[in-house]
């Protein structure tokens, strides 16, 4: 696509495939409130769970357009996660990511967990979320994992598409 | 998590909203916090569960009772779980 390197970020010790998605609680957004909820609570059936870089950034936005154009939310759960407050989220949400929750993470601690963290080059104090998709069955097993490698990299849609329906058939 | 039977309805750093938190701490109440936006406009969900959209509100799944407007809210709690109450 270009004709030079794009930025590889280093290897991770992330959540993988066949692992149990850890627990957390954080505050839950969706469009007309927001509470302290626990993944474990909130899963309760196949669920796509998204990492994604703050809001605004054009990633996130991206990221969302792609779950809205495959309307996955309308089969199964779409559970979102950035270091965003949960004002920007419900602006986020007013905008795009229908039917879609996003979880609120700013001091990055359950991306750290799932070792997802981005140092990001410029601002200071700010540990971020690099994209990352994990598609979980009911009791949080990670059926399909993908963390992203280099910087900016994307999701393959369709290879997440395929995942999405082995899972919910 | 156990589910507390109070959900209160909020804003934060909203006065009202926290005399009701301070009452419902002092008579050492369970309940989980539903954050709502600064915006009238945006709370429909508080409209939908009290008929108005002011907060707080509270909803009491343990009486069925929904409440708004803090003086009434606090009245509630301590004539029904504070000394003396129902």
């Amino acid at each position: 696509m270009v004709d030079f390197d794009v930025v590889s970020l280093p290897e991770t010790e992330h959540v993988a495939e066949g692992d149990t998605a850890p627990d957390f609680t954080r505050p839950l957004v969706d469009d007309e409130y927001w509470e302290d909820r626990a993944l474990g609570e909130v899963v309760d059936g196949p669920t796509l769970l998204l990492f994604h870089p703050m809001d605004g950034a054009f990633q996130g936005t991206y990221l969302y357009n792609t779950v809205d154009d495959h309307g996955w939310a309308d089969d199964l759960d779409v559970i979102g996660l950035s270091i965003s407050t949960p004002y920007a989220h419900k602006r986020l949400l007013a905008e795009r990511a229908d039917g879609v929750r996003i979880f609120s993470d700013p001091g990055a601690g359950v991306i750290e967990e799932y070792g997802l963290a981005h140092d990001i080059d410029g601002m200071t104090g700010i540990t971020e979320s690099r994209p990352a998709v994990f598609l979980l069955d009911a009791d949080r097993t990670v059926e399909f994992a993908w963390v992203a490698s280099e910087h900016p990299d994307f999701p393959d849609a369709e290879a997440l598409d395929d995942a999405v329906e082995r899972l919910v058939d | 998590m156990t589910k507390p039977q109070i959900t209160l309805y909020r804003l934060q750093a909203c006065p009202f909203c926290e005399r009701v938190v301070r009452t419902l701490n002092e008579l050492g109440l369970e309940y989980r916090s539903r954050y709502v936006e600064p915006m009238h406009s945006e709370r429909n969900v508080v409209k939908r569960v009290s008929g108005a959209r002011s907060v707080p509100a509270i909803v009491d799944r343990e009486t069925g009772v929904t409440m708004s407007e803090s003086a009434n809210i606090v009245e509630y709690l301590q004539g029904t779980y504070g000394e003396g109450g129902a």
